[in-house]
């Protein structure tokens, strides 16, 4: 064998080796491109919101309202299991995150992927107020028609499984929106269960928002 | 208060006489009757506009190109049926939602109509709401009259509250005479609380057209006609009853 060849095989054998041990890292790289990207407010989610579990939890058919199939514009109830707890907060804060990670398929959800409940208060009169992350205003489809579609998902799930809640005041980030996403008005409070009863004893995480959260007039 | 007027006006002690009047009652002082309301203008607002898109769909439409295509069919169309048009943009700009109520609450005889264009629903359809009003009592207000309040002052951020009943049936004869001219719209309409509603002191509605994401714009431009005769037709019907109300 003549020096050349054997420069030449000796060469080949190196790229083999560097080869096997570059091609499964490059093979793990081009994996992951193709995996959708985790923005900052799923992250976020993974870290400050671990799936809500209490010790009252109890695994119950939960009434929820998605996008009827077929982008026909209309809700649809589906009934699913879930952990629901028995106080009136946790029990929202569960149904509100399973209406935004669980839609039976893509084209039936109502709330962006993307968005977080960041809080969720109820007052001792049956108000509650749910503070979401900007991601609502900002994934919700523009229109009067899907933002109506998202607030009544959240309404008349609430209304089907928390029968303390008697209205919702939607809050973004912490601060009273004009509307959703252009169209509809936010400034006032939504019907839930019109006949609920207040409740006497608000729970320990029943508090009332702080200066941090305000609940504004209706109005602006 | 009023002052209690004295009893019926004759000579204390004397007969009335054969044949002369006499009023039982006070005759009471002229009130001169306002003038019945009479509808001839319509304020048409183009949602959106300048650095507010509004929807976008995939193909590159904007909600806020779309309407004004549709405004101009429509104010044709009622500009040949006799009404006066005032738009709240004739070109890319973007009034604030009080700026536009101004426009309608500066008219007398007149009624709102926003138009929008959704990136979702059944494409082709065309939907029409009247406003749902969430105010701090917890519930829709049912609308109807009882406002203006004794005062005749109207509170702008609940304007549309005296007009909700009026709206609602301008919403209903517009949805009729639209699942008419564009067949598979919805026979009924809906109520939603719309932001740009609230503050329109005048029957006033709002119609969405599904939707800017479909492939060509011409699937939606072939709606305007029909959507503009409705649009014109239905006011016109809805002229009598605004025309015969005790108040507006």
């Amino acid at each position: 064998m003549s020096n050349r060849a054997r420069y030449a095989l000796m060469a080949l054998v190196i790229a083999v080796v560097i080869g096997a041990f570059y091609f499964p890292r490059l093979w793990r790289r081009v994996h992951e491109l193709g995996k959708p990207v985790q923005t900052e407010e799923q992250a976020r989610r993974e870290i400050v919101q671990p799936p809500i579990s209490t010790p009252t939890d109890v695994k119950v058919k939960a009434r929820m309202y998605w996008a009827a199939p077929g982008n026909t514009g209309v809700l649809a109830p589906e009934d699913v299991d879930l952990a629901l707890s028995a106080d009136p907060v946790q029990r929202s804060r569960q149904l509100v995150d399973a209406l935004i990670l669980s839609p039976p398929s893509p084209e039936q959800r109502t709330l962006p992927a993307d968005t977080t409940l960041l809080d969720f208060y109820l007052l001792p009169d049956g108000t509650a107020i749910a503070d979401f992350a900007d991601t609502l205003a900002t994934g919700t489809p523009s229109g009067i028609l899907s933002e109506q579609l998202a607030i009544d998902s959240i309404t008349k799930t609430l209304a089907a499984s928390v029968p303390q809640v008697r209205r919702l005041k939607i809050l973004l980030h912490g601060q009273e929106a004009d509307t959703l996403a252009g169209h509809l008005d936010l400034t006032g409070f939504f019907p839930v269960n019109t006949a609920a009863v207040p409740a006497t004893l608000p729970s320990a995480n029943s508090a009332p928002p702080t200066a941090t959260a305000p609940v504004g007039k209706p109005g602006n | 208060m009023p002052t209690q007027q004295p009893p019926p006006t004759q000579q204390q002690g004397q007969p009335p006489t054969t044949g002369q009047q006499i009023p039982l009652l006070p005759t009471p002082p002229a009130v001169q009757q306002p003038a019945r309301p009479t509808l001839n203008v319509v304020v048409l607002d183009p949602a959106h506009g300048g650095p507010d898109p509004g929807a976008r769909g995939s193909s590159g439409m904007n909600e806020s190109e779309i309407v004004m295509d549709f405004a101009r069919s429509i104010r044709a169309a009622l500009e040949s049926e006799g009404f006066r048009v005032v738009q709240t943009r004739s070109g890319n700009d973007d009034p604030s939602f009080d700026d536009r109520s101004a426009v309608a609450n500066a008219q007398r005889g007149a009624v709102f109509i926003t138009l929008h264009a959704s990136s979702t629903g059944t494409a082709g359809q065309v939907r029409v709401y009247s406003d749902l009003l969430t105010g701090a009592g917890g519930s829709a207000a049912p609308g109807g009259p009882g406002f203006p309040a004794r005062n005749g002052l109207l509170p702008w951020d609940r304007a549309q509250e005296s007009y909700l009943g009026a709206s609602r049936r301008l919403a209903e004869i517009t949805q009729a005479w639209v699942g008419q001219k564009i067949p598979g719209s919805p026979s009924a309409p809906l109520s939603a609380p719309i932001r740009q509603l609230r503050t329109v002191a005048a029957p006033a509605i709002a119609i969405e057209i599904s939707n800017v994401s479909v492939n060509n714009r011409d699937q939606l431009i072939k709606l305007a006609p029909g959507l503009a005769d409705a649009v014109a037709q239905a006011t016109a019907a809805f002229r009598p009853i605004y025309e015969g109300a005790a108040r507006f």
